[in-house]
């Protein structure tokens, strides 16, 4: 076991000619930034960081997200009374919360609501510029554009929670607050609310590609290290010229559990094991209030939650 | 026929641990070995007592089915099997299976030529769930604190007992663990898209190299870890995961009895502000 298991790098080349980067169409930006080395980074990855693209893309979507970022930071720090010592001391608890549901899908004053508006219009779009600019960078290199479609993926959650669910059920209250503790205060009552979502099958499909993904990465980043003495990691060259390599991963899962992929085929597993968590705990939020009001019981209809027998009398609804 | 075009000449003998030639072939497509054999006891005997478990028990129904630990009461003790006996011979089934297929990869490994980077991950994942099944029952001095064989049975477990701690999100473990869950996916999503795009780039184009998988990443994000990099990244993030969800999951109760929303208090009370 005393031999090299590859976890970091014995040999580092630190050079005075870094790589640019690979040229960009004439109509692009120069990119930005002088790269720099670090030794640490290369004991276990490149040592190269930048140059960077920032693009009027970048630039713009850099720009609304400080714009909404300020905005909550503002917020929070005015709810405790713009004392800087009781912002640090309190932010774990601190939130800009959404309207109250009163006001339904108009438009709040800004104290109350307004600026959760505002600032989930800046962060969205935000994030639209920057689906785009994923999706130019890669078209301007003349790559395919699968990261700007996993990354629709993720995005399609986040307006799930905060604007198609909420139009559904036609309040703004309904949204997630911005904060730490609090988003994570939302998530539990949510669950509560609506009959414990361990009872929604979207949300075990979620939970499913969320453990599941995490089993692909350990059991391809285990096996592209395991087979790294054969240059496994050159994995385009694997897959357009097969060798040792690839055969020995291959053969490595076969011999173990019957079945193997391809070295092409492990990342469309890993993509659609990725892509298919949002995507599916998305329609699992969407559902949630608009079609189901109370998955445990909506289990119980079909089958696969036990009906617990009661225990006390009936309670007659207060305001019934 | 079972063989891949180039597996012959990879079917060759030795690299076991134990057994010598005895065990040294293949069924169909796996490879048998000591281990493979010991890997079908426990797995046959585990899945005929989970069999009969549901045949004593209400329900044939797959979604509730379930075979619990014993009462609390039993303590540390066997239990009558018809009582948490079951569960409890099925749980070391369980962890002799899983040692079993680990030793197996590992005689596989030495077959192959390969690093042990495999069987020491997979270690990982079976230490969470000796975490579960054994290391925090007998910290908290009964099986019965063992979670459930059953789909729906084994949530209802994990709502239970997060709700005993009033709030499971406020427990800093299960805060790193979940992060790391989220960033694994991620990370898992970018790198299975960025060498699917750089092997299937655009019309007219020929297939890209990692220099453009690496101009991509810095482009837009500033920084590429490189091809060997994201495989040791990757399986670093997706090993904490599975450590931190042990972690999270072994200091409540043994360590911690309140709510874990009260845990936070001691950086509201920090003398830098009182």
């Amino acid at each position: 076991m005393a031999t090299y298991q590859n976890i970091f790098n014995r040999v580092q080349v630190q050079t005075s000619h870094p790589h640019m980067g690979i040229a960009l169409p004439p109509e692009d930006d120069a990119r930005i930034g002088t790269p720099v080395q670090n030794r640490f980074l290369g004991f276990f990855g490149n040592a190269q960081i930048g140059p960077f693209y920032l693009g009027s893309l970048g630039m713009a979507s850099l720009m609304f997200g400080l714009f909404g970022f300020l905005i909550i930071g503002f917020n929070m720090l005015a709810s405790v009374e713009w004392d800087p010592v009781e912002f640090v001391r309190q932010l774990p608890w601190l939130a800009l919360e959404p309207p109250a549901p009163e006001y339904g899908l108009s438009f709040p004053p800004m104290n109350e609501g307004g600026w959760w508006l505002l600032t989930g219009f800046l962060i969205t779009l935000s994030i639209g510029l920057w689906w785009w600019r994923m999706y130019t960078r890669a078209v301007a290199l003349g790559m395919g554009t699968h990261v700007a479609w996993a990354f629709a993926s993720a995005i399609w959650l986040y307006l799930v929670l905060g604007l198609i669910r909420p139009i559904l059920m036609g309040s703004w209250s309904e949204g997630v607050p911005w904060g730490i503790f609090p988003h994570l205060d939302w998530t539990a009552a949510f669950s509560i609310r609506y009959g414990n979502l361990f009872y929604n099958p979207f949300h075990a499909l979620s939970i499913a590609f969320l453990y599941g993904s995490t089993l692909l990465f350990a059991m391809h980043g285990a096996t592209i290290l395991a087979v790294g003495k054969y240059g496994g990691e050159r994995e385009i060259e694997q897959i357009v010229d097969r060798g040792t390599a690839s055969e020995r991963a291959a053969l490595f899962w076969r011999w173990t559990m019957g079945f193997n992929a391809s070295m092409e085929s492990i990342h469309r597993w890993a993509w659609w094991f990725a892509i298919l968590c949002p995507l599916t705990g998305g329609i699992g939020i969407l559902l949630t209030g608009t079609v189901v009001d109370n998955w445990y019981l909506w289990a119980v209809k079909h089958d696969f939650a036990p009906a617990y027998p009661e225990i006390w009398a009936p309670i007659a609804n207060p305001n019934g | 026929m079972a063989l891949l075009s180039f597996e012959r000449k990879y079917r060759v003998r030795g690299g076991t641990l134990v057994g010598g030639d005895l065990f040294d072939f293949w069924f169909g497509p796996f490879y048998v070995g000591f281990f493979g054999v010991t890997t079908i006891f426990f797995a046959v005997l585990g899945t005929l007592l989970i069999m009969w478990g549901a045949a004593l028990g209400p329900t044939w129904n797959p979604w509730l089915i379930s075979i619990a630990p014993p009462d609390i009461s039993y303590g540390l003790a066997l239990a009558p099997l018809a009582e948490g006996g079951i569960w409890q011979i099925v749980t070391i089934c369980a962890i002799g299976a899983f040692v079993s297929w680990t030793l197996r990869e590992v005689e596989i490994c030495r077959k192959l030529g390969m690093g042990y980077h495999v069987p020491v991950a997979f270690g990982v994942a079976i230490f969470a769930y000796v975490t579960l099944v054994v290391i925090r029952p007998v910290l908290l001095g009964a099986w019965g604190h063992g979670f459930p064989y059953g789909i729906f049975s084994h949530l209802d477990w994990v709502s239970n007992v997060g709700y005993q701690y009033l709030h499971f999100h406020y427990n800093p473990a299960h805060m790193v663990a979940v992060s790391f869950f989220f960033t694994t996916t991620l990370l898992l999503s970018l790198h299975g898209a960025v060498v699917l795009s750089a092997v299937n780039p655009q019309k007219g184009h020929t297939v890209k190299t990692p220099e453009h998988e690496d101009t991509y990443v810095r482009d837009t994000i500033g920084y590429s870890v490189g091809t060997l990099g994201i495989h040791r990244l990757g399986l670093f993030v997706a090993l904490n995961a599975a450590f931190w969800s042990a972690v999270c999951i072994v200091i409540s109760g043994p360590f911690w009895t309140r709510g874990w929303p009260e845990w936070w208090n001691w950086w509201l009370d920090l003398p830098i502000w009182r």
